[in-house]
């Protein structure tokens, strides 16, 4: 069969195809929800109508993203079974658990409790709808942890045993595999990273309208919102991708050589900049390093030897018998590279951006803008920038703000194809993972199918989010202003027009 | 009872939930067609809907994790066999999800009413596809001694599996009207309560000929008890429905749904997916599940879970009690 449509390639494609679109809602889920449901107690603590105002934009972009999330969802959970039966056999025990547990808890959690979000505005007393998006944000953050903890596990095995009678593994400790450093790691850097995508997303969208200074309240406030968290989390991102590397270092040597095309063992080994190399005669015709830095990225000191590509291949030949077990390496080197490229700029933009809005640190009294027009960036105390660098800046903010959501996919991409040929690593190989009974045809089928509805659908989803983005923040109502006092909405209002309806 | 007849009677819990609340948004997807007479009336009957179906669906994704989780050999043979079928109910589920949330995100007609469409084909298809799948799963498929479903899709389509996707329609259009009756006011309640019967009464006759044929061919006396029950709910469910005892009549239809479920799994087990090739090499709750360790740690989640679902669902619903009428629906957005 022509390998290029052999089933396992198809499902592969399939598989990389629905879940990095799938991937693309998750993080501004995650981070989102929390942002939203902040701004909803800013409200219910407050008072103040920029707040609500704020809770009602985001909120509405928050929903026409999460409907695409939870759909492409569906598509995870059933997936497993159709295109990957001999997986779902052989690790069901194992992953079933988590994945059962993410639907069981957090699942029921988002679902419930966002349609008591959108649906409550007029049913539900302030606090109890603002408590609603704090449950549905839990609920993200759970779902992200549990499908983590079983991704991780794919990645390093823990707390099961072969059981050579039915040719399974079997779970042997369920704690170890939701504790595992692997599984800890991942999630604080998958969370931090989706702060970071929704951070980069809100603050991108607030430069568009200030530059056109238009909805200054509100827009100012997600402002500080964005930048404050684009910070943080651009931070924690970096420092648990760190974590991250190291582990990996210890318990996947090939997919890091890979991601740094070290063909060879070095000691101290380099991090390398800009290589082209030759795949299959195993070395880099061109490479730009920067000596001893994979040493301490690995290992924490400049000295320490990482082992190459070649070096690994070899050992896992002896372990696992003959066989190439080397990743996609261009693809393993260049996602890592633009994973952390496109990450690492949008929190560059973000600390700039930060710098140049500061309020009143290191800034003189006249520089100081209020509340109702946009702010002035100030590079030094008394210097501003001027109208068109200041333009630029909202505009680079602005056109950059999918930067994290091409970070994330590169993540991906480069985790789970520097795996490969593993499926679950040094445990089921990916080709023996694939349904033996399902056609090509079917495969075929079935990918073009969501290739193809995926796409319609993301000109859907595109074309709303900007027609919702350039509307900005809507004028409030006085039942806006004036929610319920009982659960089940004040019987005086019993045949007003609902606050919200399809 | 061992752990993994604990599971085989939670999973069939999870898909009775399932068809009970997922079973009136489909109902209710298929009668923005047959019931609604304008354009207002049908954003009532989807306004009924709306802060639940996606919790309703949950119950779906809960159904094939615990199926992963509890029996791994029967989420595998059963989705990679009916793996075309299944393919056409999840575009369906993608495409109705985003319906319901973008259709009211424009307000040019031809926006609208292109979702509307897909409300409805995106309802009726499924309805039709899980009675078909679950009539086969009863029925029994060519499974051989690997496992692994060799049928074709046309053998998934025979008269039996046909009959039970037209019992579900039909079920579930009816379950759907009995809820909106339920949940309007005005002309519309009224209509959705002479329609119940006539889609009752259609319900009736299809599935008392399909849960007959699953007696003879397959039943025992659990079994019967599960269809008597099943039947005379549904009769029940008319018999209020017809009195204006709208409450009761809804009560009715989900009991009718719930004991036509159960039978169905009663006829299933011990068996969790037969083989119509040779009978030893029948998925049963034995050789299809998980290890006692797993199925221990998920029975632990389950019984915490489940009840907690049920409550904050529960509320919801206590939430939104309140009934529905054009007049409740604003203009534009």
């Amino acid at each position: 069969m022509e390998l290029a449509l052999a089933p396992e390639t198809l499902a592969r494609w399939q598989f990389g195809i629905t879940t990095v679109y799938h991937f693309l809602f998750v993080p501004l889920t995650i981070s989102l929800a929390a942002l939203v449901a902040g701004l909803e107690t800013a409200w219910v603590r407050t008072g103040k109508e920029k707040y609500l105002k704020a809770t009602k934009f985001w909120g509405k972009l928050f929903l026409i993203n999460i409907a695409m999330g939870v759909v492409t969802g569906i598509v995870q959970e059933f997936q497993f079974g159709m295109n990957w039966s001999d997986y779902s056999r052989f690790v069901g025990d194992v992953f079933g658990a988590p994945l059962a547990f993410e639907a069981l808890i957090a699942f029921f959690f988002e679902s419930t409790f966002i349609g008591l979000w959108i649906f409550g505005w007029d049913k539900l007393p302030k606090k109890i709808h603002c408590f609603c998006m704090w449950m549905v944000s839990i609920g993200t953050m759970l779902s992200a942890y549990f499908i983590l903890a079983a991704n991780s596990w794919m990645q390093h095995p823990v707390g099961y045993r072969y059981n050579a009678a039915n040719g399974r593994a079997e779970l042997t400790d369920f704690w170890k595999v939701l504790t595992q450093d692997t599984t800890l790691v991942v999630v604080f850097h998958t969370l931090t990273a989706a702060f970071l995508t929704g951070a980069a997303f809100m603050v991108g969208i607030s430069a568009f309208h200030l530059m056109r200074k238009k909805h200054i309240k509100v827009m100012r406030t997600s402002l500080r919102l964005g930048l404050i968290t684009l910070v943080i989390a651009g931070v924690l991102t970096a420092i648990s991708g760190d974590s991250l590397g190291k582990v990996m270092f210890k318990q996947q040597p090939m997919k890091m050589a890979a991601a740094e095309a070290l063909w060879d063992k070095e000691e101290p080994a380099p991090f390398s900049v800009f290589a082209y190399g030759d795949v299959d005669q195993g070395h880099n015709k061109v490479a730009i390093e920067v000596p001893g830095l994979l040493s301490f990225l690995a290992h924490n000191d400049f000295s320490s030897p990482v082992p190459g590509i070649n070096d690994v291949n070899k050992a896992e030949q002896q372990k696992f018998g003959p066989g190439d077990y080397r990743p996609n390496i261009p693809v393993a080197y260049w996602g890592f590279r633009w994973m952390i490229g496109f990450g690492m700029s949008s929190f560059a933009i973000g600390l700039a951006g930060l710098w140049l809005t500061r309020k009143k640190f290191w800034l003189a009294p006249g520089l100081r803008t209020g509340d109702e027009e946009p702010p002035v960036l100030a590079l030094t105390k008394h210097k501003v920038l001027g109208a068109r660098l200041t333009k630029w800046y909202w505009s680079l903010a602005f056109v950059t703000l999918g930067f994290p959501l091409l970070a994330n996919s590169w993540g991906w991409i480069f985790t789970e194809t520097g795996r490969q040929p593993w499926a679950v690593y040094g445990v089921l190989r990916t080709s023996d993972a694939v349904s033996p009974g399902v056609s090509q045809g079917e495969v075929l089928t079935s990918m073009i199918v969501f290739t193809t509805l995926y796409a319609i659908l993301a000109v859907i989803e595109v074309k709303l989010l900007v027609k919702y983005i350039k509307a900005g923040p809507q004028e409030l109502s006085d039942a806006d202003l004036n929610p319920p006092t009982k659960i089940g909405g004040d019987s005086t209002d019993a045949d007003r027009p609902m606050a919200f309806s399809y | 009872m061992q752990l993994h007849d604990v599971w085989f009677v939670l999973i069939a819990f999870l898909w009775t939930g399932y068809f009970f609340l997922e079973g009136f948004d489909f109902g209710i997807g298929v009668l923005t067609k047959l019931l609604a007479r304008d354009r207002r009336e049908k954003r009532v009957l989807i306004n009924t809907i709306g802060p639940v179906w996606d919790g309703n669906e949950v119950w779906l994704l809960s159904a094939g994790g615990a199926t992963f989780a509890a029996f791994p050999e029967w989420y595998a043979t059963l989705f990679s066999g009916f793996y075309l079928p299944l393919l056409l109910v999840l575009v369906c589920l993608i495409v109705r999800g985003v319906a319901f949330e973008y259709r009211a995100k424009r307000t040019e007609e031809r926006w609208q009413r292109n979702w509307e469409t897909a409300i409805f084909w995106t309802s009726l298809l499924p309805a039709v596809l899980w009675g078909v799948a679950f009539g086969n799963l009863v029925r029994g498929v060519k499974i051989d001694a690997h496992k692994e479903y060799v049928g074709s899709v046309l053998d998934l389509l025979n008269p039996y599996a046909l009959l039970g996707g037209l019992v579900t329609l039909t079920l579930f259009t009816f379950h759907g009207a009995v809820f909106a009756s339920l949940k309007t006011v005005g002309d519309i309640r009224e209509r959705a309560r002479k329609l119940a019967t006539v889609l009752g009464l259609i319900t009736a006759v299809l599935a008392v000929g399909f849960l007959s044929w699953t007696q003879v061919e397959k039943g025992d006396g659990s079994s019967l008890i599960a269809m008597i029950v099943s039947v005379v709910a549904l009769a029940a469910a008319l018999g209020a429905n017809k009195l204006g005892r709208e409450g009761w009549a809804f009560a009715c239809s989900g009991i009718t749904i719930a004991a036509a479920v159960a039978m169905l799994f009663l006829t299933l087990f011990p068996n969790v997916m037969p083989s119509t090739l040779n009978a030893s090499w029948n998925l049963t709750v034995t050789n299809a599940s998980s290890s006692p360790y797993t199925l221990k740690i998920m029975t632990w989640c389950a019984g915490i879970a489940a009840p907690l679902v049920m409550l904050y669902q529960g509320w919801t619903y206590w939430v939104f009690r309140k009934r529905i009428g054009t007049q409740h629906i604003a203009e534009s957005h």
